[in-house]
């Protein structure tokens, strides 16, 4: 929801937004701007997040039983 | 006024092109034209390899806009009204929707891997246009078309895997053809792949130190996500990255001294490390090496193809090669042997058509779609930039010297490993090179020797580090080689890796059928079991590469080639059935095209290499030679004794059964697939197990880049959610 009023916000220069554009593309890339998006969702619907060590946890163990293949 | 609105077709939007846009795509097509033109009329002179990258870029460019647009609205019917899987039965997990250009990102990185650097390299054996041409037309026209139909097929029916499809759509003999082909051809892949590993790092000090010191950096990245930084991934990529970037450059110190000796390593050799390694990784918990190497190599591949393509505009190389080579049309190259039909179609694989693709498009990235519409720029659009690295990859090994080129690509057996006789087998080919020339191309790269040094990656190497010379200036040719093989031997490890484990779900999965504990994939025997049959299968195809006297690469690649573009077959069967059952014959020319010539090239190379009488293509006919030989108690070359002798016989006949079945089960697939066709054009439509619509509540552009509208549209979704109105 932060991303939304920053898009319009008139000041930001090009290279800022490209750079705020870049930052945000590599943490969704990585998976970085979930945990984020935890957090809001907690602060929404008014429950304590777990600790992030917990949930990075909880998303590895995912990861172990549904692998993905990589192309030759 | 009401009259002059363009009328919006059911069958997707219906924009007249502005007069801007008209100027815009006549000028790409003009300079595309000329670029083919330039490619096609240029003999013997002077040709810049920048046509080629043109002609692709233009190309692509049409391709997407007009043909990919034209299937996604007339043929698919994508329809952005109806909700998603992703958006219906989104959990956080694998159903989960995504940003398109986020998507577009996993959806590439899974699908470009070593494929599209190798295939083209040994194609250009063959000369610059035959690839060219079948690189850019191949994935126009089959291999984007494959990818996108595949995504979207599989779209609409909740993710469903290929198997699962061809099983459900088609029946249950063509699913279980379908089923062991897969599983089998994977087995090929993951050894052709190892073995162009094993080829670029033996003899080879600094790439084995390099490469080695990737699983100590994977692993101090694994613990670092895990303990002491969770979840920082891109903090702890740029520290693996440095730490990579450090292990090349001191890689450059270590030869001539104890641990460089002690790091030149026989290719036997490697393959028992690569075999080990590939049982611990595949079932080491997957955050400690998997992960981590995975965001490594995501990182060096998207690197690499920027680098290289800023490279190729500054460095201008001109190409080196004829346009097409006797080789292509007597069918008696080093390389690899056979004539252009079919043999050029099956080299490139991955780059014009990948079968592989194809378990990519049904699994994950169908789950996290957002607007059906975006299967074009996903689907289409990946598989172009896929083949822009085949192109990139054709045009390194085409700008390289000629001698250089045929002295590392043909086998021991035939160069006799020395510069002198590497030299001198050159000069029967009709190209020339000293073996002055030899020792010399070797020492700028710091390598003991590049004669004989297949399979594609130390070639590619070769070429990569003379463009960025050229382009960067500095002197770094030997970096740059390294970072090259850095480069491919780290998605390859992660591939055979991640396909290690893929096949161990999938045998789990099948035996699990049968006997319900053992498809427990947290049951550790059942896991390091299955892990341990799916080493063994690629282990044993890879070791009797390694050890084959008339060169691996030369003898399993077409194998490899073949099974991937039968796996593509089986995909674009799935894609007609399903266009015949949904009632959509006007539009069966589509995937039925790729197809049919999919199946011609297919077929015609199987049955050479299974029946050819000629001991250069055919396996048995080679068996047969040697057998006969080996009966009257001699020895012919390249074999140095009689054991070498009974290991051609052993080989060759591996290789004719496995491409002779591979073959048949297609035929089954396609047979089973035409029983269906016939009762779907009958009946007009057959019901299918497509999910019923549901209408979509999310709000999403299409494109990499977003129209005005899309914007506006997806600003005034965003605030009805804000405040809160109903759904």
């Amino acid at each position: 929801m932060g991303a939304v009023a920053a898009h319009r916000e008139p000041e930001v220069m090009p290279l800022q937004r490209a750079w705020r554009g870049l930052r945000w593309y590599v943490r969704e890339l990585t998976g970085e701007g979930r945990w984020d998006e935890y957090v809001a969702r907690c602060a929404a619907e008014g429950r304590r997040p777990m600790s992030r060590r917990d949930w990075e946890r909880h998303r590895a163990d995912q990861r172990e039983h549904a692998p993905q293949s990589r192309c030759c | 006024m009401s009259t002059t609105t363009p009328v919006r077709r059911p069958d997707g939007p219906k924009r007249r092109m502005t007069p801007a846009g008209i100027a815009i795509w006549g000028g790409i097509a003009v300079l595309g034209a000329v670029c083919w033109t330039v490619l096609a009329l240029s003999r013997g002179e002077e040709v810049s390899a920048l046509w080629i990258l043109f002609a692709a870029l233009a190309s692509y460019a049409i391709a997407y806009r007009f043909y990919a647009r034209f299937i996604t609205h007339r043929v698919l019917g994508a329809d952005d009204t109806r909700a998603t899987p992703a958006e219906r039965l989104e959990n956080g997990q694998d159903f989960d929707v995504t940003d398109r250009r986020v998507l577009f990102g996993h959806h590439f990185a899974a699908i470009a891997g070593a494929g599209p650097l190798v295939g083209p390299v040994l194609a250009a054996q063959m000369g610059y246009l035959p690839g060219t041409i079948w690189i850019i037309v191949g994935v126009i026209l089959a291999g984007a078309v494959q990818d996108m139909m595949v995504l979207f097929f599989s779209m609409r029916r909740d993710g469903k895997s290929l198997g699962q499809m061809v099983r459900d759509e088609i029946g249950v003999v063509g699913g279980t053809a379908a089923l062991v082909a897969v599983f089998a051809i994977m087995i090929i892949i993951l050894a052709v792949l190892a073995l162009v590993v094993v080829n670029a790092l033996a003899e080879s000090p600094w790439g084995v130190f390099s490469i080695g010191l990737t699983i100590p950096i994977a692993l101090f990245m694994g613990f670092y996500l895990r303990y002491l930084r969770p979840g920082r991934v891109s903090e702890t990529t740029a520290i693996g990255v440095a730490l990579l970037l450090l292990a090349i450059i001191v890689g450059g110190w270590i030869d001539d001294t104890g641990l460089g000796d002690a790091l030149t390593l026989s290719h036997e050799t490697l393959t028992v490390c690569l075999i080990v390694y590939g049982f611990i990784a595949s079932v080491l918990p997957v955050w400690m090496l998997l992960t981590p190497r995975d965001y490594l190599s995501t990182f060096m591949k998207v690197g690499v193809i920027v680098l290289l393509a800023f490279g190729l505009l500054l460095a201008r190389p001109v190409l080196q090669n004829e346009d097409i080579t006797s080789f292509a049309l007597d069918g008696d190259g080093p390389v690899f042997s056979g004539k252009l039909f079919p043999f050029v179609f099956i080299t490139i694989a991955c780059g014009a058509l990948s079968g592989f693709h194809a378990l990519i498009s049904s699994g994950t990235t169908p789950k996290m779609i957002a607007k059906e519409t975006q299967v074009r720029m996903i689907g289409y659009g990946g598989m172009l930039m896929e083949s822009f690295v085949a192109i990139s990859a054709l045009i390194a090994a085409c700008v390289i010297d000629q001698g250089l080129y045929f002295a590392m690509n043909s086998p021991a057996g035939a160069t006799g490993g020395d510069p002198g006789s590497a030299a001198e087998f050159v000069g029967t080919l009709g190209f020339s090179i000293t073996p002055d020339a030899l020792v010399q191309a070797a020492a700028a790269v710091q390598e003991p020797t590049l004669i004989s040094r297949t399979g594609g990656a130390p070639t590619l190497a070769v070429g990569i580090s003379s463009i960025f010379t050229d382009a960067f200036g500095g002197g770094l040719a030997a970096f740059w080689y390294h970072f090259a093989i850095m480069f491919e031997a780290l998605f390859i490890l992660t591939a055979v890796d991640a396909g290690t484990r893929v096949g161990r779900f999938m045998l789990q999965d099948t035996i699990g059928n049968f006997w319900p504990r053992f498809g427990d994939t947290s049951w550790r025997p059942a896991a390091w079991g299955a892990s341990a049959v799916v080493v063994a299968a690629w282990g044993y195809m890879l070791w009797v590469g390694v050890t084959d006297p008339l060169g691996g690469i030369n003898q399993l690649f077409p194998l490899f080639g073949i099974s991937n573009q039968l796996l593509a077959a089986i995909a674009l069967c799935l894609c007609v059935t399903l266009m015949l059952k949904h009632g959509k014959a006007r539009w069966v020319w589509v995937p039925l095209v790729p197809l049919v010539w999919d199946l011609v090239v297919t077929m015609t190379a199987s049955w050479q290499k299974v029946f050819s009488d000629d001991p250069a293509i055919g396996y048995f006919a080679q068996a047969g030679r040697y057998r006969d030989a080996r009966d009257a108690g001699e020895v012919l070359a390249p074999a140095q004794d009689a054991g070498q002798m009974d290991q051609v016989i052993t080989n060759s006949t591996t290789n004719g059964v496995l491409q002779l079945t591979f073959a048949v089960l297609v035929v089954v697939v396609v047979a089973n697939a035409v029983v269906v066709w016939v009762k779907a054009l009958r009946a007009g439509g057959l019901p299918t197990t497509e999910v019923p619509a549901q209408s979509s509540d999310l709000v999403a552009p299409s494109d990499f880049f977003a129209t005005k509208e899309e914007k506006e549209a997806v600003r005034e979704w965003e605030q009805s959610r804000l405040t809160g109105s109903p759904r």
